[in-house]
């Protein structure tokens, strides 16, 4: 077959890849993206679409179930669950996004083509595919390759033992669910599937679940898992998977056995770069990771990389943004990453959402910082839908008050990484939140109150 | 991977502490050898500071502006190998530098050629890199504080958003500060608008010094002006003769070794004026050698660098020596010793030379002589008006050490030795 040549190749059309792609193709860059599986990358296969899919179902059966047993006076027959409807309805969804994708990058001309990717050297890659092989010579090249469920050696993928991946795909509600890893995917995951009706236990080998977010985040979520019926095993490892059961070792070093029919192992994601024959460009690593700069180029001139490749946080708004700025750096913008936070959503039970400087962050840099909390059970929004767990919180600098970091747990708080996001990606000083007028009655009023309190101003508590 | 130190060099005797004008380099650059580091001022001169090694830069002693003790660290590199260790603290233990005294003779000695500093010894280097490694950690990198819409329009205008001063809330950088920052360049000339924007501008280096300057002999001594009108006819016939004459051998003489001849046959019979007058002490130093300091425009503002020794030079070397002069004061080149030590001053604007100006005496000397543009102006001959080429001369006198009567002797002396040209070059 002929050879291809285009100004930029992007390897990989998630979505760092292709935002990278349909944004170098509108600024009139020959724009070739390659892609091995159907386009739209973990997230919108395996990852946060799917998994929102099966964790909205998951919230609507088991509100139905326990509907006797609400306050609010309405009664139901018990509901039942057809799995198999609930799958093809959350894959009706990924298969209208991939259209979509593929849509908006066709619309764009950029081309997409199937077929894995090898580099032969920095300019060029060879493409195979049902076709046979092709070379295609790019004068830039951007690695958007993504990451994979990381695997533990002692519990390797396969029949019982199975990734977020699987875990999307079951054919039936597993009876016994032990999710390994208390990070958000297994705990997402683990969630949907307790509220399914799932036996669910997490098996952490830390001091707490959820890790990256402080306890006043966490302790909301771990006050509903027990609530679900779920186990939560701290500072315990997993040891090996038995036919229908998972030994499990305490810190203590007793080893137990829990029955399980699937073992959920959500202990990471790593980067993917053995497929494309990365080791043979040696770029500089930064672990398993590429070592980008502030512009996302790698050690190689001309060859750029964005997302989980690259290392954390591994979200999907963060590739696209990277994928923006290198097509707009590839198209001849002067641009770099100057972005001061990448909100970070968990969709458990509360949902947590984190922007910017944490507690401990601002403690362990020096940051002196004022802080302000209010309760979601102090809101009247809250209140009215019945979930008063969580809170926001605010921390700004003590001297001048610029806002530095953000953070909520509760029902529905994800929504409210935009405004956190903005005030932060604007530079807000508390005094700027707290005069702006949020309307009532809504969830967000609580980011208001939370800044009227760092200011000792606070009207409703 | 060392880190090696570079100390504020003693650029002038007695001098405790050298201002940073420049630095040519950010943290961050990799630097070779023989690269300018930074550039220092002393009183007037500017010293360029090298590299002495090959590195990578990791600090810088402060910001333009900012000054620097003689002797203190003034740039950190990170270099190949061990560095040196000019500034380990004195507090390291000395229980630890025992052991490795082993392992440090087996070091290859000459890991720090060419170092300014003496390297205390092989131990302490080693423990000095990580106390000076975590010290390094402490310039904050923080991200200028700006919208993204800001930022944008930064990088689309290729402003790099620390270089300016937000006012927004918390020291937040508007499109305001943006727009006053870019208005320079992209005046649209629309409707006339005020204009509120302020522009800050550090006085440092050489502008600095000026002012210093300027303050004290303003403050310091009462000036005494007198201005008077030379008819420069013959002399710019005579200039024209010589340089046609010699067109195609010599340089062209231009007005000011002339002036300079002037000046030195006045002072012959007035040394008063070629003096320095030191009012601590109380004492007048009279000077047999003229040495003209030449007010020269310099792209960083005034300096005066020195024809040495005027009286011993005829006019084409004089006219030779005020170009390479004033050359090497405009590419910042001048050396120390040729920008200090002038007995007297001679002050030029050329075209734009005004009617009358009163300038300002370089201080400690006692007299300065500044020369207005060159017109063609009636003069009554006690018939008829004639056009002649007119010239004002400004001179201003330190009125302490010199009497009205005695300034405005020199300054008719200087009249009748510029009107009358031959007089230049009678040997008396």
């Amino acid at each position: 077959m002929t050879d291809i040549h285009c100004e930029l190749l992007v390897i990989g059309a998630g979505p760092g890849g292709y935002v990278c792609a349909i944004r170098a193709a509108q600024l009139g860059v020959d724009t070739v993206v390659v892609e091995a599986e159907s386009p739209g990358g973990s997230c919108l296969n395996v990852g946060c679409i799917p998994s929102k899919a099966l964790i909205h179902a998951a919230d609507e059966f088991h509100k139905l179930m326990h509907l006797n047993d609400s306050p609010l006076g309405i009664r139901s027959a018990a509901p039942t669950l057809d799995f198999t409807q609930t799958l093809a309805w959350k894959d009706g969804i990924v298969a209208r996004l991939n259209s979509g994708v593929a849509g908006l990058l066709r619309a764009a001309r950029a081309r997409l083509l199937s077929g894995s990717a090898r580099f032969v050297d920095g300019k060029t890659i060879r493409l195979s595919n049902a076709a046979g092989e092709q070379l295609i010579h790019a004068k830039k090249i951007v690695i958007a390759t993504g990451a994979k469920p990381t695997e533990l050696p002692s519990l390797p993928f396969g029949g019982d033992v199975i990734s977020s991946t699987e875990a999307l795909a079951l054919s039936a509600v597993p009876s016994r669910l032990v999710v390994v890893g208390g990070g958000y995917i297994g705990l997402e995951l683990g969630t949907a599937f307790a509220k399914l009706g799932s036996k669910l236990t997490v098996v952490e080998s830390g001091d707490e679940i959820l890790p990256l977010y402080d306890q006043a985040l966490t302790q909301p979520v771990k006050e509903r898992l027990l609530e679900l019926g779920a186990e939560i095993l701290t500072s315990t490892t997993a040891e090996a998977a038995t036919p229908g059961a998972l030994v499990v070792r305490s810190a203590g070093g007793e080893t137990r056995e829990i029955p399980a029919d699937k073992i959920l192992v959500a202990v990471g994601r790593t980067p993917r770069t053995e497929a494309v024959g990365l080791s043979e460009l040696s770029l500089t690593m930064n672990g398993p990771c590429i070592d980008i700069d502030d512009h996302c180029q790698s050690s190689m001139r001309g060859v750029y990389a964005i997302g989980d490749v690259t290392g954390g946080p591994m979200l999907a708004h963060r590739a696209m943004a990277q994928g923006q700025m290198v097509a707009e750096i590839v198209a001849g913008m002067n641009r770099q990453w100057d972005k001061r936070c990448i909100p970070a959503v968990c969709f458990t039970d509360p949902e947590i959402v984190d922007c910017g400087l944490s507690p401990g962050a601002a403690e362990l840099e020096g940051v002196d910082v004022v802080t302000g909390v209010f309760p979601l059970a102090a809101n009247g929004r809250a209140m009215t839908t019945g979930t008063e767990a969580g809170f926001v919180r605010v921390l700004a600098r003590a001297d001048n008050h610029l806002v530095l970091g953000m953070q909520a747990v509760g029902a529905g708080v994800s929504e409210l990484s935009a405004a956190f996001a903005i005030a932060l990606e604007m530079g807000a000083r508390l005094e700027d939140i707290a005069g702006t007028v949020h309307a009532h009655p809504t969830q967000s009023e609580a980011l208001q109150e939370a800044c009227l309190q760092a200011l000792g101003q606070g009207l409703h508590l | 991977m060392g880190t090696h130190t570079v100390l504020m060099p003693d650029v002038g005797e007695g001098i405790a502490e050298a201002e940073i004008l420049e630095w040519p380099v950010q943290v961050g650059d990799k630097v070779r050898e023989d690269d300018v580091l930074s550039i220092v001022m002393t009183d007037k001169a500017a010293v360029e500071v090298p590299s002495s090694v090959q590195g990578e830069v990791l600090w810088l002693a402060g910001e333009a502006g900012d000054t620097v003790a003689i002797g203190a660290p003034l740039i950190k590199l990170r270099v190949e190998g061990e560095g040196n260790a000019s500034d380990v603290p004195p507090n390291s233990e000395p229980a630890i530098s025992e052991t490795p005294v082993g392992a440090a003779v087996s070091m290859p000695p000459a890991s720090v050629t060419g170092a300014r500093q003496q390297t205390s010894s092989p131990t302490s280097v080693a423990e000095s890199q990580t106390v000076t490694e975590s010290a390094l950690a402490a310039p904050s990198t923080e991200k200028p504080l700006a919208s993204p819409a800001v930022r944008k329009r930064a990088l689309d205008t290729g402003v790099d958003l620390r270089q300016l001063q937000g006012t927004g809330p918390a020291g937040r950088i508007v499109h305001e500060d943006l727009d006053g920052y870019l208005a320079p360049a992209m005046n649209t000339g629309g409707g006339r608008t005020a204009n509120t924007a302020v522009t800050t501008v550090k006085v440092i280096g050489m502008r600095r010094k000026i002012a210093q300057q300027m303050a004290l002999a303003k403050a310091r001594i009462p000036h005494i002006t007198i201005i008077e009108e030379v008819d420069m006819t013959s002399l710019q016939e005579l200039r024209c003769q010589l340089n046609e004459q010699h067109a195609a051998k010599r340089d062209k003489l231009s007005l000011l070794p002339f002036m300079m001849r002037a000046m030195v046959e006045a002072v012959r019979e007035q040394p008063a004026m070629n003096a320095h007058y030191d009012d601590e002490a109380e004492l007048i130093r009279q000077h047999g050698a003229v040495h003209i300091g030449i007010a020269t425009q310099t792209p960083s503002g005034l300096a005066v660098p020195v024809v040495r020794h005027a009286e011993s030079l005829n006019p084409w070397q004089a006219a030779a020596e005020l170009s390479r002069l004033a050359g090497a004061a405009r590419d910042g080149k001048a050396k120390r010793e040729e920008l200090q030590g002038s007995t007297i001053t001679l002050s030029s604007l050329g075209a734009l030379g005004a009617i009358a100006t009163t300038p300002i005496i370089n201080h400690p000397e006692v007299a300065i002589v500044a020369v207005n543009k060159i017109a063609i102006r009636p003069q009554w001959d006690g018939q008829q008006f004639q056009p002649r080429k007119m010239m004002n001369i400004s001179c201003a006198f330190d009125h302490r050490v010199i009497d009205g009567w005695d300034a405005a002797v020199f300054v008719q002396r200087l009249k009748s030795l510029l009107e009358t040209p031959a007089l230049l070059f009678v040997e008396s």
